[in-house]
């Protein structure tokens, strides 16, 4: 499976280093390394989700109860948790650590991810909320590191889009 | 039983326990008795008051949680339970109070009325404690023996549907927020 697993890697390095001590999510093909290294680390609690919105609620309880959390999901379980993040985190004024999958962008080819792909963008500006894309590994520890203190400081959700470049390696 | 006699029952027994509850009736019932700093009301999202107190529960461990929710609010979030079911928190209490409608907005029935059964949701779903009260006194014993029980429990209690004149209370969204999360910087 092309998925990057050194990048991967280096994205949940990255989420480590700033304390994330929860991770919830709903596996797509891009996050099986990140799920799979949740799941094996002591240190961090993974909650499988049944839908993406759960983990707006669970990373609510989890920054009320004082532990640093993030969500893992793809563009289309973020369009399905908009509700829970417009009506929870952001009526509520919780931060949200949200990576998010951007399946649908250039070099897509599976036809049903295409939708999504093409809103994902418009729909997290038209929610105001903070988003950068995760495209070189280079930069990922400190973009990371940035989005989580952002959203700490305003109280309010962060995405960061892990992009193509990033999660996928085409055959050559 | 209504549930403002099911939440008075009980109120005494929520001293340790972080408290989260659904909008509307709830809210407002359980503010009318005496609101409390561990006291806190998710005023939207609906059907995320299970998660959110997964959240909780999760996250501190020692801390008792009691989540009350709805019928409508369950229905809205029904795989909420399966994840409730796989962590199975040994340290959450989740109340259901069913009054088989969507009573904050007209009282239009929900499905828990005619032939979907919470309790059995629940179970199926695998929480490992469930009930389905439907009397103040079963409600306040049942309640009491989930909090000793050590043990993920939901418990449906069906009430009236009744609630409350209004829902809008002078304790601020953000303020209940804050409070609520000094409180278990504390615990």
């Amino acid at each position: 499976m092309p998925v990057s697993a050194a990048n991967s890697q280096i994205v949940f390095d990255a989420l480590k280093s700033c304390g994330v001590r929860l991770m919830s999510a709903l596996p797509e093909t891009w996050l099986v390394h990140l799920v799979r290294l949740a799941d094996a680390d002591p240190d961090v609690t993974l909650v499988r989700l049944a839908k993406e919105e759960e983990g707006v609620g669970i990373s609510m309880g989890a920054h009320l109860a004082g532990v640093k959390s993030a969500m893992l999901m793809q563009n289309h379980g973020f369009l399905a948790a908009i509700n829970g993040v417009v009506s929870g985190a952001q009526l509520y004024r919780i931060p949200l650590l949200m990576l998010i999958s951007d399946r649908g962008s250039f070099g897509e080819r599976d036809p049903w991810q295409t939708e999504g792909g093409a809103v994902s963008e418009a729909v997290l500006n038209a929610l105001r909320i903070p988003t950068m894309r995760l495209d070189d590994p280079a930069k990922v520890a400190h973009r990371i590191r940035q989005a989580q203190t952002l959203a700490l400081s305003s109280n309010k959700p962060v995405a960061l889009l892990l992009t193509r470049d990033l999660m996928w390696e085409e055959a050559t | 039983m209504t549930r403002l006699d099911a939440l008075r029952a009980v109120y005494d027994q929520l001293d340790e326990c972080a408290v989260v509850t659904i909008m509307g009736a709830v809210a407002a019932e359980l503010q009318s008795i005496g609101h409390r700093p561990n006291f806190f009301y998710l005023q939207h999202a609906m059907g995320l008051a299970s998660s959110l107190g997964l959240g909780i529960a999760l996250s501190k461990p020692a801390v008792p949680v009691v989540v009350f929710d709805g019928d409508g609010s369950v229905l809205m979030n029904l795989g909420g339970l399966s994840t409730l079911a796989r962590y199975r928190p040994k340290n959450l209490v989740h109340v259901v109070f069913d009054n088989e409608s969507l009573l904050s907005v007209g009282g239009f029935p929900t499905v828990t009325g005619t032939c979907t059964r919470l309790a059995e949701v629940a179970a199926a779903a695998g929480v490992p404690r469930t009930a389905c009260v439907s009397t103040v006194d079963d409600f306040t014993r049942e309640f009491a023996a989930a909090r000793k029980a050590a043990e993920l429990t939901t418990l449906v209690a069906k009430v009236e549907a009744v609630g409350p004149a209004a829902f809008v209370t002078d304790l601020g969204l953000l303020e209940n927020r804050f409070q609520f999360q000094r409180y278990l910087q504390t615990r």
